[in-house]
């Protein structure tokens, strides 16, 4: 658990984060979203203190983060920044196990720890372990950066707009993929971006700040339901609210059990808009809907979709 | 790899034969038309040209069809000049054309002092020299052209110049005036090459003591950048001369103060001002390539260790270092050639080393003698170039 109190970063008079209050719990994916120069990125490197707040308490599990040496309180948090940060005179392998080495961890250990998160990242070990950078597509080297800040598997990933400067395709593959790790490993994560459409998409809480203040932090769904001002509606987009609301849920939760339909079956895991989009383009009102395993376990009818 | 290539199949239009064609035509006017070699008396007269075509007649003809032969890779060059096997065989087309018109020159040699007095010397002429320049420029051009990594251009210089260096070692050219001042030389020679070794290793060592720290601390505090530059700057406008001057007497004003001094060498001429005038060059190109290869680290990179949690001694060490290295080390080549030049100059000041010999030719105008003194300089340019062009690759190889 993540706790900032009251904290505030001052940069020559010039009030950069100014009195944010916030707790990301265990397991929470928590992405802090606004326009440029609100501070979201100076709140992200308080929490590793590659910026030192100036007033206020960060906590982490219940400590002052300033308990800590810097470099001990880091190498227990991954970390990712926008075009990877890779280093490029490093080998992928060697790249990866950055923080294993840092800490000491033996030789086998980290061989096997590499191979382990390449394969979870979709890096084929055998033609990327001893490639450099250089070599790598954007996507590709942003899942090394992804998989180097798992390396010593930390409790805590920050990510600093980490998808911003891939193309729109590789990032869609990139945002679920991140949200497959950070479900199956109960990671907490704190992820900057000034995209709502990914913060929607990802976040368990959205916080969106505007210079400096915090102005609301909320569950996707609610920010799209209350927004707290005029900025936040604004900023959220006022366009087809509704379809935004149906895009940050899933069908999941709106299933009939035991219902038929007919047709392919939608994966639990859709979001309502797209059952919505597939009802359009197949011209029907209800759309099975399959688990996991791609059982068919029930139907969601149209009517499903706009009940609160 | 592949790209590169393509690009330059694309700029090796009419302008990739140009190059070649002008040399070969220099050399085609200039073998005929002047001196192959000149033939005096002693070394001190100066010489009676003998033509090409003459010394061709006193070889006997055979080497003439020979030197025809081996000119005819050259000419492919013109032919196809974007073909990468052309280029390698004009290479050792070069090289072979090189080796035969010193073996000409050799034999004519021989063939003149059978019928002369002792003292008589045969020195190569203006003919011979513009004839090879051209053939090394040719395989400099075409080398060039293949755009070498550079163990490859390693084994490019060993093609255009290893015949040549076969022929020298076999003693085939013993007669001619420039060898038998080397064979009269020989101590004074292996000297004065280790005198130029020393001076210049004498100034490396002090300039990377002081550079690397000045250029680190240059790189930290953009204060310290301001006036460091400007005043390298300075330094490296004023002609070395100038500097060997301005150095002389404040150093021996020095030593007549401290006579302690003057014990350990230190005088306003000789070694020292050699030294102190080549540290002062060569700091500028250590200094700048200290910090640019600093700054050349991404910010990104830096914060991602940061980041990690490595400590700033790891970060300097595990990212700045190894990063930096390649544009650092392209400065002390840039210092290392630039020294083995100017210590040829600091012959002036009684520094001692192949330019002491050089001048030495010079005064006496005996011109074998200058050759034999600044020869060996360019060929210890050209190769502490490779060396550390060499290492340069190497450190660059990971992040290419």
């Amino acid at each position: 658990m993540i706790e900032l109190e009251h904290v505030c970063r001052d940069f020559d008079g010039f009030r950069a984060v100014d009195d944010v209050s916030l707790t990301i719990r265990r397991g929470e994916f928590c992405v802090l979203i606004g326009p440029s120069g609100c501070g979201k990125s100076t709140t992200l490197r308080m929490i590793n203190r590659l910026i030192e707040h100036t007033a206020g308490r960060i906590r982490i599990d219940g400590k002052e983060i300033r308990s800590f040496p810097a470099e001990v309180l880091r190498r227990r948090m991954g970390y990712v920044i926008q075009s990877g940060g890779l280093f490029p005179h490093w080998t992928v392998e060697r790249n990866i196990a950055t923080v294993p080495a840092l800490l000491g961890w033996p030789r086998a250990k980290i061989r096997d720890r590499v191979t382990e998160l390449m394969e979870l990242l979709q890096l084929d070990p055998e033609r990327f372990r001893h490639a450099y950078p250089h070599r790598l597509s954007g996507g590709q080297q942003q899942r090394v950066g992804v998989a180097r800040a798992l390396a010593a598997d930390p409790d805590v990933l920050l990510m600093d707009e980490p998808f911003g400067a891939l193309d729109p395709i590789t990032r869609g593959t990139l945002q679920a993929e991140l949200a497959r790790i950070q479900r199956g490993t109960g990671k907490t994560v704190v992820f900057v971006t000034h995209d709502m459409d990914e913060a929607l998409k990802l976040a368990t809480q959205v916080v969106v700040m505007e210079q400096g203040r915090l102005v609301q932090a909320a569950s996707p769904q609610e920010l799209l339901a209350a927004p707290a001002s005029d900025f936040v509606r604004e900023f959220v987009g006022s366009e087809e609210p509704g379809l935004k609301l149906l895009a940050v849920e899933t069908v999941a939760g709106r299933v009939r059990e035991g219902a038929a339909a007919s047709g392919d079956p939608l994966p639990r895991t859709a979001t309502l808009r797209r059952a919505l989009s597939e009802m359009i383009s197949r011209h029907t009102d209800r759309l099975p809907v399959a688990d996991d395993d791609g059982r068919v376990v029930g139907a969601v009818h149209l009517a499903d979709l706009v009940r609160r | 790899m592949a790209g590169r290539e393509g690009a330059a199949e694309i700029t090796t239009g009419p302008a990739g034969r140009r190059a070649p064609l002008l040399l070969l035509a220099l050399a085609a006017i200039a073998l005929p038309s002047l001196a192959f070699v000149t033939e005096a008396p002693n070394r001190l007269l100066s010489g009676r040209p003998v033509g090409f075509a003459t010394a061709l007649g006193l070889t006997g003809a055979s080497p003439g069809v020979g030197f025809a032969l081996t000119l005819l890779p050259l000419f492919a060059l013109l032919a196809w000049p974007q073909k990468v096997v052309v280029r390698w065989a004009g290479i050792l087309g070069a090289g072979l054309a090189a080796a035969a018109l010193a073996w000409v020159a050799g034999r004519t040699a021989e063939a003149l002092a059978a019928g002369a007095a002792v003292s008589a010397r045969t020195s190569l002429g203006s003919g011979f020299w513009l004839t090879l320049a051209a053939l090394l420029l040719l395989a400099a051009d075409a080398a060039q052209r293949l755009r070498l990594a550079p163990l490859a251009a390693l084994g490019a210089a060993l093609l255009a110049l290893g015949p040549l260096g076969a022929l020298l070692a076999s003693g085939a050219l013993g007669e001619l005036s420039i060898l038998k001042e080397f064979v009269n030389q020989q101590d004074v020679f292996a000297a004065a090459l280790l005198r130029h070794g020393v001076i210049v290793a004498g100034a490396l060592a002090p300039t990377l003591v002081l550079g690397v720290p000045l250029g680190l601390a240059a790189w930290r505090w953009q204060t310290l950048r301001r006036t460091v530059f400007p005043v390298l700057n300075i330094v490296q406008t004023i002609p070395s001369i100038a500097l060997f001057g301005l150095l002389m007497a404040p150093l021996s004003g020095l030593a007549r103060r401290l006579p302690g001094l003057a014990d350990w060498g230190i005088s306003g001429i000789g070694l020292a001002p050699a030294i102190i005038a080549l540290v002062l060059y060569s700091l500028l190109p250590i200094v700048r390539n200290t910090v640019e290869g600093l700054r050349g680290v991404p910010e990104s990179v830096r914060d991602a260790a940061r980041g990690m949690g490595m400590t700033p001694t790891q970060v300097f060490w595990h990212v700045d270092v190894p990063l930096a290295l390649p544009v650092f080390l392209s400065g002390v080549r840039i210092t290392a050639v630039q020294a083995v030049g100017l210590a040829a100059v600091s012959a002036l000041i009684g520094a001692g080393g192949l330019g002491a010999i050089m001048f030495q030719g010079l005064f006496a105008n005996a011109l074998d003698l200058v050759l034999l003194g600044a020869v060996p300089v360019i060929l210890l340019a050209v190769a502490v170039d490779l060396v550390f062009r060499l290492l340069v690759a190497l450190a660059a190889r990971e992040t290419a």
